[in-house]
């Protein structure tokens, strides 16, 4: 390996940044691919998408037989949690548990305690500020529940437009349908507003906090591991 | 980013600037039962120091060897390990894995 690959691909890395380095196995040759690539020519595009949705390194036959390996990095998932509320309590152990990076971010200090949540996890800061410097990307997944527009609204848009693989925001179907006014005033667009998971969470007719984020975090390991299902009736 | 002291690819860059001759080893495939996943990385310089991983400590001796080997040539190598008894694991044996190793020069020449 050529010392300006590794370099580079050691910067994606640090950068959270997804890439695929495609090694011939018999001449030694290699590519960087980054996510996001413009790969319509390559003929290894589907491969690349998914292997960007897997994650799996792995060996492949090359369009003109070579054996290639390809070395997938991606980062670890994130979720950024938005309210300190019960629901969080009890989410960000199980978030923990199967995996995640968690943030809890919560401007409302009487919310954002080390009491109630663990030391390093919490922002006792407004989004706008948290998420400036640690902006969200791809391999993040965003959870609104404060119900608070003020709080909730900034950091869902970013989440839409920032690709993240999973949007939730907690709200009676009321509350979203005023949310969903808000953000088209916004200019989202309705293909943006349609990823939105509302009521957020499975379907599994939760109730207390501890059901309710489980059900989150069930929705969340499906945006992330499953294909997207078609969107319904969306342009 | 995991614990740069543990980042195999980070510790392989880092190696290379300092001057040091470096290989990499990389698991590409595993039949059976393999102690480490695929992508897993060991890195090693000329004089036989290395950090990281291919197996349980099974092959790390014989991928060191080849690895001085590879940095003494330029030429990438790939190498199979484990037990060619394909029996041992369909009947439960888990002792029975095999893994194909990717050894290839860190060069900090120009592409």
């Amino acid at each position: 390996m050529d010392l300006s690959i590794l370099s580079a691909l050691n910067e994606e890395r640090l950068s959270r940044r997804a890439t695929i380095l495609v090694t011939d196995t018999t001449t030694g040759q290699q590519r960087l691919v980054r996510k996001g690539d413009d790969t319509a020519t390559d003929p290894l595009a589907d491969e690349f998408s998914r292997r960007f949705r897997s994650g799996k390194s792995g060996m492949i036959e090359g369009p003109d037989g070579a054996s290639l390996f390809l070395t997938v990095s991606v980062p670890p998932p994130r979720l950024v949690i938005i309210g300190a509320v019960h629901i969080s309590q009890a989410l960000v152990p199980m978030a923990e548990a199967t995996g995640f990076d968690v943030t809890v971010i919560d401007p409302r200090t009487a919310f954002a305690t080390e009491d109630r949540f663990p030391a390093g996890k919490l922002r006792a800061e407004w989004p706008e500020d948290v998420l400036k410097d640690h902006p969200l990307d791809s391999y993040t997944a965003v959870a609104a529940v404060t119900h608070d527009p003020k709080i909730d609204d900034m950091p869902l848009i970013s989440a839409l437009t920032s690709g993240c693989f999973y949007v939730g925001a907690l709200g009676s179907r009321k509350t979203h349908g005023k949310r969903l006014e808000r953000f088209r005033a916004e200019g989202v667009s309705d293909a943006q507003i349609a990823r939105i998971d509302a009521p957020i969470g499975l379907d599994i007719g939760a109730s207390s906090p501890a059901e309710i984020a489980v059900s989150i975090l069930a929705g969340i390991i499906k945006a992330l591991r499953k294909e997207p299902e078609p969107a319904a009736g969306v342009a | 980013m995991a614990d740069d002291r543990l980042d195999i690819l980070s510790i392989s860059e880092r190696w290379t600037r300092e001057g040091r001759k470096v290989a990499l080893a990389t698991v590409i495939e595993t039949w059976g039962s393999a102690p480490r996943p695929i992508g897993s990385h060991l890195v090693i310089d000329a004089e036989g120091r290395f950090e990281g991983s291919v197996s349980g400590g099974c092959v790390e001796g014989a991928v060191v060897s080849e690895a001085i080997d590879v940095i003494e040539t330029g030429k990438p190598v790939t190498l199979e390990f484990g037990v060619a008894d394909e029996t041992a694991w369909r009947v439960g044996l888990s002792c029975g894995g095999r893994i194909g190793v990717y050894v290839e020069p860190v060069t900090a020449n120009a592409a």
